[in-house]
Formats: structure tokens, sequence, C-alpha cells
């Protein structure tokens, strides 16, 4: 493997420092199950790995009642080994339940995942539709981008060089809620979305209408999309298979596939509105505390 | 050229101090450097699991962590799995059910097994392919695999019963 260097700071203000002072030739270690693999490949050369994980603001799980935060470098194992954030904020789990297998969730962290910045990542639909807000620190301050703002291109997103994101901060979940996100692969596990849907719904105290709805795709565009109209299109009306597929339609609307090994741009796009249904669905079962049919790969 | 460092860790139970360059995996470094090559190298990119070994009581890819990573660090690796002579419920299970040919996976699904069955004694069939997905045979296929993790469990649990 290329020759680094390796530096682990325990003060959040030292690791910008570091990654500051080497102008765009050090990068952040988190679970480094993409950065090494990318460093022995060549894919990136970076001269010095500035391991995060000993630093304390990065490796913060807290739920309260103002909500749950979510340091960067927090492995997904940990996030669902805690029930309540199974609980309240089931997409985030769901994602990091397949997100490669055990041994990677053991290391892989969902702010890794963010900063990597592909289309199909499976966290990030589930951070857009449970509100996340990216906390991030430079050396000019503090700043927050919501985080269907921070990926801009495959690989790419809104870091500048010598910022490093800290953490994501979730919104308490509202009465009468539920959240799910799941994606098509032609296996059952270990491998990267066809297509993926995340969604968060608020049901009114019947349970039988949305309230207002979030929805967020995978795999269908140059980066995460937050299908802002199609959960728009939910708020106010009942809960049926007419409403249901008129999100849809809206969210397919906005998906503009390619066409690659894993599928076509028109089966991509069906899948779509295939993987909507059943993942609404699925968040209405979780929001009226219903059993819901989903295994993890599955 | 970066310098080496000086990582000590404890790996089986016995504390280890070695020299490592920053670029160097932790599977490097337990193969080449301290000779504990029972962990194998497969595909060296996290899919196959071939190198799996316990890090502070999780399962990991040893290919995906560098060997600094490791400076303080509690480790488990396939050498420490029998006790002295005696295979333990898990290799003795594959053994017996011939859960494998050439071998190279086999360190990796014995220790992934291991961590299964501390998580869940009682996994059922689906809860093992799920926990194991990590991990690739090239050659046994699945099955027999996955029945000596089965009878590892109940072996176990008849054990502490």
């Amino acid at each position: 493997m290329r020759d680094f260097e390796y530096e682990a700071p325990t003060a959040l203000s030292a690791a910008i420092e570091l990654l500051a002072q080497a102008n765009g030739s050090a990068k952040p270690l988190a679970g480094g199950t993409d950065l090494i693999d990318h460093v022995r490949t060549g894919r990136l050369e970076p001269d010095l790995l500035v391991d995060v994980k000993k630093i304390d603001e990065l490796n913060v799980l807290e739920l309260n009642g103002d909500g749950l935060r979510l340091g960067a470098a927090v492995p997904c194992y940990r996030i669902y080994g805690t029930p309540e954030i199974s609980q309240q904020y089931a997409a985030l789990t769901d994602s990091c339940r397949i997100i490669g297998g055990i041994q990677i969730q053991s290391r892989a962290s969902v702010g890794g995942n963010l900063c990597n910045s592909g289309p199909a990542a499976d966290s990030t639909p589930s951070l857009i539709v449970l509100g996340g807000v990216c906390v991030i620190a430079g050396p000019n301050g503090t700043r927050e981008v919501p985080v269907e703002d921070f990926c801009i291109a495959p690989g790419k997103n809104v870091l500048e060089a010598g910022e490093l994101l800290v953490e994501v901060k979730f919104p308490a979940r509202a009465a009468n809620s539920g959240s799910h996100y799941r994606r098509f692969i032609p296996r059952n596990e270990m491998d990267i979305a066809v297509v993926s849907v995340g969604a968060s719904v608020v049901l009114d105290e019947s349970k039988e209408n949305f309230v207002s709805a979030r929805i967020a795709l995978g795999a269908v565009a140059a980066t995460p999309l937050f299908a802002q109209a199609a959960g728009d299109a939910l708020a106010g009306q009942p809960v049926n298979e007419e409403s249901i597929a008129k999100a849809a339609a809206a969210a397919k609307e906005i998906a503009t596939p390619i066409t690659d090994m894993r599928g076509t741009a028109e089966y991509r796009t069906h899948l779509v509105g295939v993987l909507i249904e059943r993942v609404i669905n699925a968040a209405v079962s979780q929001a009226r505390g219903e059993a819901i049919c989903y295994k993890p790969g599955h | 050229m970066a310098k080496k460092r000086v990582v000590t860790t404890t790996i089986n139970g016995d504390t280890h101090e070695f020299l490592c360059k920053p670029q160097q995996t932790l599977l490097e470094a337990l193969r080449d450097v301290l000779g504990l090559t029972g962990t194998k190298e497969g595909c060296s990119n996290g899919n196959c699991g071939a190198c799996t070994v316990q890090m502070n009581g999780r399962p990991v890819d040893s290919c995906l962590v560098l060997a600094v990573e490791a400076e303080g660090a509690n480790l488990k690796t396939i050498e420490g799995v029998a006790c002295g002579n005696h295979l333990d419920e898990v290799q003795s299970a594959f053994l017996e059910g011939a859960a494998l040919q050439c071998g190279i996976c086999t360190p990796g699904f014995i220790m992934q097994t291991e961590s299964l069955l501390e998580e869940n004694a009682t996994p059922s069939e689906e809860e093992i392919r799920f926990y194991l997905s990590g991990n690739l045979c090239r050659c046994t296929g699945y099955d027999k695999i996955v029945k000596a993790v089965q009878c590892a469990a109940e072996q176990r649990q008849a054990a502490n019963a």
C-alpha cells in the first residue's frame, strides 16, 4: 500500500489543524472500510490519514427529548445495537443492518458513508428522510448543512479542504410517526443497491391519514435524492393505494437513473414505484405499531 | 517515508509489542510480523471475510484495519480458539461435518461463528446465513458450513446445560 503518515488526535481542534495544514493531501479515517481499500487500489493517494475515532465529538450517540445526535465516526453496530434508536429512527437502523456484512458493520460509520458520497450509499436516504443536519467543523468555525444538500456529485460533497463532518443531528420524532429504508438487490445481502428508497411518515390521531411525509431515493441520480414533491403529495391524504401511487409517480418524475450492469434506466425507474409502495406501507405499519413484513436482506 | 511505530496489543490473552509502518494492515502485521499465519488473506478488500479476527470483542476484516489502529486493542485470532490441544465446539463441528475443502476460508468462518454464538446462542438457519454473509467459501458451498454452525450451537448449549 502507498506510504502515508498516521495521526490519531484526541481533540477535534487538532484534527482540523492537521487536515487544514495538509492542504488536501490528508484524509480522515473512521471505519476505513472504503478508505483503506481506496488507498490500496490507488484510487486515493493521501500522504496523511487522520484517525478521528479517538475524538469524543465524533463518537457521540445520544438520544433525548431534543432528538438524536449521531457522531460521524460511530460504527453501524452501535447504532442498531441501541433499541430506542431502532424504534424511533427505524430507517437509520434498517440502513445500518445492510451496509456490508457484520464485519464491515463493526467498523463502518454512517458519517463515512455520507462523506464518500456515493449515489447508492445505503444510509444517506435514511438520514435525509429523518431530517438529518450535518454539523461540519473547519478552520473557520462550524456550519450546518441539511443532509439533502451535502452530496453534490458522485464521490463529491460540500466539505471544503480542512473541514470535517462532526455529527449528524436529527429532530425528535413526532407522535404517530414511522420510517423505513430498503433497497432492491439481486442477492440477499452484501450488494450495492440497484435502487433504494427511504421514507418517514407522520400520521394523524386516527392513523388513517398522512400529516406529512419525507421520501428519498438512492441509486437513481448522481447523488441520493430528496423527493420532496413525492412526500408533499402525501400530506393531508388518506392512507390508501391511490395516495401512495401519486407519491410514487411524483418520485419517478425526478429519478434520472443510468443504465449499467445493475439495471437499465427503465427498470430502475419502475423499481422506484415498487419500492415506494412497499416502503411507505412499512413506515405506516411502524407508525401504527403493527408488525412490518420485512427482514433485513430480503 | 513514514517511520515505523510501536504498537502494543493483547492478542489471545498475551501482551504483544510490535513494530509496523502506518500502511501495514492488521492482517499483514499478524501474519508477517507476528507469525500468526492462521488468519488468511482472501480478497484484501473486505468482501470475503477470510481474514476475520475479533477486535475489542467485535468481528472485523483485518485487511481493512491498519495495524497502528490496534494500539491498546484486545484481539482474538484463530490461534486463540482452541484450548491447548482441544478444539472448541465450532472447530470440531467444522471438522466432523466436513465443512471445508481447501480451508482458506475456514479460520474466518470459525471466527465469525464464534462471534455469532456469543451474540446469539441459538441462531436459526436464516440468522446463521445472514451473520455469515460477509464470509465467502468458493469450494464447499454453504450447506455444510451452516450445518456445522448449527451443530456447534447445539453442542455448546448441551455443554452449558
